[in-house]
C-alpha cells in the first residue's frame, strides 16, 4: 500500500517540474514553440517512442531490460509492408505484423524466464538476429509505396486528433489500467519488488515474465506500423537505437532499474521531455555538433532535479 | 566441482574454433578467368570487388573492363560476394599468379589490411576503389568527389530557385566524411555564387529517413517560408518530402537529395523530388584501371583520384 509514499510523490512531481521548466525555457527562446500546430507536431512525434516506452516500463518494472525493440520494430515493419505490397487486406497484414512482434517478444521472454539467461543477453541476441533477418528479408533495401488505407495510420485524423496520438493514448490508458487496476499489474510490481516472495505467494513468475516481454514485442511492432505508415516505407535499418530513447523515457519518468517502483505517468512525462527537447533543438537551429551535448546535458539535469 | 573445469573447457573449445578458422581456407574463390603470370612487358591487373550482386559494382567492373581493353592490358576480376574471407583468399590467388597491380574494392576496411600487407610484401602495388582501407600501403584511392557533388546540388538548387530563397540543409551523421564533404561543397558554392539564398536552418537527421521526417517536421514549424531543401542523402530527403506532403507544403519546396537510390529515382519520376546526385561507378572503374596503368608505366599518380558525380533530374531520366 506504500506505493504513494512521500518519496515517490516527490519523484513524480520532480519530473513534472523538469518538464514545465523545459517548456517555459523553450517558449521564451522560440515564439513558435507554444503554438497549437507545434504541440500537435510534438505529440505526433513522441507516439513511436511513447508506445515502445510503455512496453519498456513493464519490462523494467520486473527488473529486466529489452534491448531488441528497435530490431523487432524493423523486422515486423518489413514483413507487414511486404504483406501489404503482396496485396493482403490491410487488417490482416497489420495482424500478422503484430503477431510476429508478440512472438519475437515471447521468444525473449521464454529464453529469459525458462532458461535463466539474463535478459540483457537474450535481448541483445534478438537485437542482432532480428536486424539480420530484416536485412536478409529485403536484401538491405527499403519497401516503399504502401496503400492509402494503411498510411492513414500515420496521417489520418479523428476529430482533429492525429491517428498516431489516438493510438498511443489508448495504449497508455490501457497500460495504466492494467498496471494499477488489475491483479496482473499487482503481480508485476510484486515480481519486481521481490521475486522470491512473489514466488512464495504462488505467483507464476515465469508466465508473467514471458507475458511482459510479449507485450514489449507487440508494442514495438505497433510503433513500427505507425513509423512505416508515416514514412510510406518500411526500412530494414529502421529503429536503430530506439531502445535507448525508450529506456531514457522510462528512467527519466522515475521507474527504477531495480524493479518494482515507478509507472506509466512518469514514462509519459519522460517521453514528452525527450520529444520536446528534440523539437526545441530543431526550432532553435542548434548546430548538429552541439546537439547531442545539449540533449545529454538537459537529460542529466532533469534526472538530477528529480532525484532531490 | 564441475565448475572448475568449465572455464578450461571453454578455452579449449574457443582455441579449437579459432585454429579451425585460421587454417588456410580452401581456394573457393578462384579467379573468374585463368590468370596468366605477367609476361615480359604485358600488364595484368587484378580487380577484387566486394560484390557483383549490386548493379553499382557491375557498372564499375564494366567501366574497368572497357578501360583495360582500350589500354591493351589484361584484367582479372574476382567477386568476394561481400565475404571478407573469400576476398582474402581471392587476393592471395591473385598475388600467387603475380598480377602487375591490385585494384581492391574492400568488403571491409579493416579486414582487408592483411591482404594489402601481403601484396606490399610481394611488391605488388595496391589501389583502392570506392571504399578505402584502414592500413597497409596504398598507391592511390579512387572514389567519388563528394565536395564536387555538394557544389553540383547547390548549383541546381540555386538555379531552380532563380538565385533567391530560403533553403534548409539536412546534414548527415556529424563527423562522417560524406556529411563533411557534401556540406562543404554545398555551402561553399552557395556563399560564393548564390548570395540571394539564405540557409535558414541546418540540422542533422543522421542519414536516416525517419529522422528526416521528424527533423523536417520541426523545421516546418519553425520556418513559415521554405523554398528549397538539400539533404546529404536521399533517405533524409525522402523523409522530408513525407513531412512536407503531410503538412500540405510540398508544392512550394524544391527538394534535392544525394546518392540516387531506387526510391529517389522513383520520387523524381513522380515529380516529388527535383534532383539527386549520382555516383558514376563506370567512371570509377575506368579511372582505377587508367591510374594503375599510368603508375606501372612509371608515371607519378596522386594519392587520391576524385571521380566526378552526375546530377539526376527528370530531364536526365528521359
Amino acid at each position: 500500500m506504500n506505493r504513494y509514499s512521500l518519496g515517490s510523490i516527490l519523484q513524480r512531481f520532480g519530473i513534472a517540474i523538469s518538464f514545465v521548466l523545459l517548456c517555459v525555457a523553450l517558449s521564451l527562446l522560440s515564439d513558435r514553440f507554444l503554438t497549437l500546430p507545434n504541440i500537435v507536431n510534438v505529440l505526433r512525434q513522441i507516439t513511436i517512442n511513447g508506445i515502445i516506452a510503455v512496453g519498456m516500463t513493464y519490462v523494467i518494472l520486473i527488473a529486466e531490460i529489452d534491448l531488441s525493440v528497435g530490431s523487432v520494430l524493423a523486422l515486423t515493419s518489413i514483413v507487414t509492408a511486404d504483406m501489404l505490397q503482396k496485396g493482403l487486406p490491410i487488417p490482416l497484414a497489420i495482424l500478422i505484423g503484430l503477431a510476429l512482434g508478440a512472438l519475437l517478444g515471447a521468444v525473449n521472454g521464454v529464453i529469459t524466464a525458462k532458461f535463466r539467461v539474463p535478459s540483457f543477453i537474450t535481448t541483445l541476441g534478438m537485437l542482432t538476429s532480428a536486424r539480420g533477418a530484416a536485412l536478409l528479408y529485403t536484401e538491405g533495401r527499403p519497401i516503399t509505396g504502401l496503400p492509402d488505407g494503411f498510411r492513414a495510420l500515420g496521417r489520418g485524423e479523428v476529430a482533429g486528433i492525429p491517428a498516431p496520438v489516438l493510438i498511443a493514448g489508448v495504449v497508455f490508458v490501457l497500460g495504466w489500467l492494467i498496471l494499477k487496476r488489475t491483479q496482473a499489474g499487482e503481480y508485476i510490481y510484486a515480481i519486481g519488488n521481490n521475486p522470491t516472495a512473489a514466488r512464495l505467494v504462488g505467483i507464476s513468475i515465469d508466465r508473467y515474465r514471458t507475458l511482459v516481454f510479449l507485450v514489449a514485442g507487440l508494442l514495438a511492432a505497433l510503433a513500427g506500423m505507425i513509423l512505416t505508415a508515416r514514412l510510406n516505407s518500411a526500412q530494414p535499418t529502421a529503429g536503430v537505437a530506439f531502445e535507448l530513447d525508450a529506456i531514457a523515457a522510462v528512467v527519466l519518468g522515475g521507474t527504477s532499474f531495480s524493479g518494482g517502483v515507478g509507472g506509466l505517468g512518469g514514462t509519459l512525462l519522460g517521453a514528452l521531455i525527450i520529444g520536446v527537447l528534440d523539437n526545441g533543438l530543431n526550432l532553435l537551429n542548434i548546430s548538429s555538433l552541439y546537439e547531442q551535448l545539449v540533449k545529454g546535458a538537459v537529460i542529466a539535469l532533469a534526472l538530477l532535479i528529480h532525484r532531490k | 566441482m564441475k565448475r572448475r573445469f568449465l572455464f578450461p573447457a571453454l578455452l579449449l573449445v574457443m582455441a579449437l574454433i579459432v585454429s579451425a578458422c585460421a587454417a588456410p581456407p580452401p581456394p573457393q574463390a578462384a579467379p573468374a578467368e585463368e590468370a596468366a603470370p605477367a609476361e615480359g612487358g604485358e600488364i595484368t591487373l587484378g580487380l577484387a570487388l566486394s560484390t557483383l550482386n549490386n548493379p553499382f559494382f557491375v557498372d564499375l567492373r564494366d567501366g574497368a573492363q572497357a578501360a583495360a581493353d582500350a589500354a591493351g592490358v589484361k584484367l582479372v576480376v574476382v567477386d568476394a560476394q561481400d565475404d571478407p574471407g573469400k576476398q582474402a583468399s581471392a587476393i592471395e590467388d591473385l598475388i600467387q599468379s603475380k598480377v602487375s597491380a591490385l585494384l581492391i574494392n574492400p568488403t571491409d576496411a579493416d579486414a582487408i589490411v592483411p591482404s594489402i600487407e601481403a601484396a606490399n610484401e610481394a611488391g605488388i602495388p595496391v589501389f583502392t576503389v570506392d571504399r578505402s582501407a584502414a592500413g597497409g600501403e596504398v598507391v592511390s584511392h579512387i572514389a567519388s568527389d563528394n565536395v564536387a557533388g555538394g557544389r553540383m546540388a547547390a548549383e541546381f538548387l540555386c538555379n531552380a530557385l532563380g538565385g533567391e530563397g530560403k533553403v534548409v540543409e539536412l546534414e548527415g551523421i556529424p563527423g562522417t566524411s560524406a556529411a563533411r564533404d557534401r556540406g562543404k561543397g554545398f555551402n561553399e558554392y552557395m556563399s560564393e555564387n548564390c548570395p540571394g539564398i539564405e540557409i535558414v536552418a541546418r540540422q542533422t537527421a543522421n542519414f536516416n529517413r525517419a529522422e528526416g521526417l521528424t527533423v523536417f517536421e520541426n523545421i516546418l514549424q519553425a520556418q513559415p517560408e521554405i523554398d528549397g531543401v538539400f539533404a546529404h542523402n536521399d533517405e533524409m530527403i525522402l523523409g522530408a518530402i513525407e513531412a512536407a506532403e503531410a503538412a500540405g507544403r510540398a508544392d512550394e519546396i524544391v527538394f534535392v537529395g544525394f546518392d540516387a537510390i531506387d526510391d529517389a529515382i522513383q520520387a523524381i519520376k513522380e515529380g516529388k523530388l527535383a534532383a539527386t546526385v549520382a555516383q558514376q561507378p563506370g567512371e570509377m572503374g575506368r579511372l582505377a584501371v587508367e591510374t594503375a596503368v599510368k603508375y606501372l608505366n612509371g608515371e607519378d599518380v596522386p594519392e587520391y583520384i576524385p571521380v566526378d558525380l552526375a546530377l539526376v533530374t527528370a530531364e536526365t531520366l528521359k
